[in-house]
């Protein structure tokens, strides 16, 4: 991993925050610009490798990497490191966006979520989502070569839904506790947002 | 609210994730997580996936001048985008896709409505209202249909849709649906067959034509 600077350690780090997390919330809450650097020097390639396999060009690759990192950058407020990793988060900015300069239309998105002044999720809940995150990485390294390259096909957007309900193999059973623990997380988010509706 | 039972399939939320969704099906899905936190969490779950993917599948070196730009452009304004935010039975993606604006509905006889909300030659969405006791008009599809109660509920051979609830439908699936007593049901609906057989013909009528 690139060798960048980061937040103080404080005691989010203590608990086992990944680093692209303390980046982020760096980002953030302090709109710390060399947190943000250390950001991209960890996505912009990876963003670019993705993008990539996709069949686009070098350059129009790097023109949404730009967006992409920008949106990071100026959107940080609806990241909740209690519901989402970073590379999850920035996964989905990134297909959202390529999706809307190929086909030249705005994606339909679901509403946001706003996060209650005050309900930050505590600690105990980041960490689990993340190890939940590093299991199913490991879950994937495990995989057969083939299944693998059928994952990536299918969250790179190049297969149809038909296409994953007939692929065998797809470990979406893997993805069921992640479910259980992010709904977890929403009931107890919606109880503190109750007022509003 | 009734608790919602019918729920957006794994398949088709990881093609939502991924976009390779339709945009006609991408609505719905947008608008189902919008009102149900079970898909919400699902949702979310699929994004880590697609996150370890993102993570996992491989770098391209970026050039210098990529990130100075990048650096350079954060403190420049940005004209902010217009949310839409939801309205009565319309949840966000919705009146989005209203451009923030009440339905424009246009009448399919027998005290039916539709308003068609996009469409092109690879499927097409629309709202439905439906008075109680009338039937769902039948979207004319060839292979998935998906159809959202937002008001109200309907029922059919295959079980009772309340608001929140998405029926899926492919073309083996006989069935007709009915709008329960009660208020005017209110459905999202999206399906793949092109916009120019939009002439809906209300359910009940369609014996006639048929030979
Ligand atoms: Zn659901």
């Amino acid at each position: 991993m690139t060798e960048v600077t980061s937040p103080d350690p404080d005691t989010s780090a203590a608990a086992g925050f990944t680093q692209e997390t303390l980046w982020m919330l760096a980002v953030r809450d302090q709109r710390d610009k060399a947190a943000f650097s250390a950001l991209f020097d960890h996505f912009a390639p990876r963003l670019k490798g993705f993008i990539m396999r996709s069949g686009m060009g070098s350059g129009q690759a790097e023109e949404i990497v730009q967006e992409v990192m920008l949106t990071v950058w100026r959107k940080a407020d609806l990241f909740d490191p209690g519901r989402a990793q970073v590379s999850g988060w920035i996964y989905q900015i990134a297909r959202n966006r390529q999706i809307d300069v190929i086909r030249k239309e705005n994606r339909p998105v679901p509403e946001e979520l706003y996060e209650d002044q005050g309900s930050e999720p505590d600690a105990s809940q980041i960490v689990g989502l993340e190890q939940e995150a590093s299991e199913l990485r490991q879950a994937l390294a495990r995989l057969k070569p083939d299944q693998r390259e059928m994952i990536e096909k299918a969250y790179l957007g190049e297969l149809t839904h038909q296409e994953i309900k007939s692929q065998t193999g797809l470990p979406l059973g893997t993805i069921k506790s992640r479910i259980r623990l992010g709904l977890e997380r929403l009931r107890h988010e919606l109880k503190d947002m109750r007022s509003d509706d | 609210m009734t608790e919602i039972t019918h729920h957006i399939p794994d398949h088709l939320m990881a093609a939502y994730t991924a976009g390779s969704l339709p945009e006609p099906y991408a609505l719905v899905v947008a608008t189902h997580v919008s009102m149900c936190l079970e898909c919400h969490a699902s949702y979310e779950a699929h994004q880590a996936l697609g996150g370890a993917v993102l993570e996992t599948a491989g770098e391209a070196a970026v050039s210098e001048v990529l990130k100075s730009d990048v650096m350079a452009l954060l403190d420049a304004p940005v004209a902010s985008e217009p949310v839409y935010k939801r309205s009565g039975v319309y949840p966000g993606p919705i009146m989005t896709a209203l451009k923030g604006r009440a339905p424009r509905w246009k009448s399919l006889g027998l005290g039916v409505r539709q308003c068609i909300l996009s469409g092109n030659s690879e499927g097409s969405v629309r709202l439905l209202y439906i008075p109680p006791g009338q039937a769902v008009p039948d979207h004319g599809h060839n292979g998935l249909e998906m159809t959202l109660v937002l008001q109200g509920s309907f029922s059919d051979e295959t079980g009772w849709f309340g608001a929140g609830d998405v029926e899926l439908a492919d073309q083996d699936l006989e069935h007709t649906p009915i709008a329960d007593a009660g208020p005017p049901c209110i459905c999202l609906a999206a399906t793949d067959a092109p916009l120019r057989f939009n002439s809906f013909v209300p359910r009940l009528l369609q014996p006639i034509f048929r030979i």
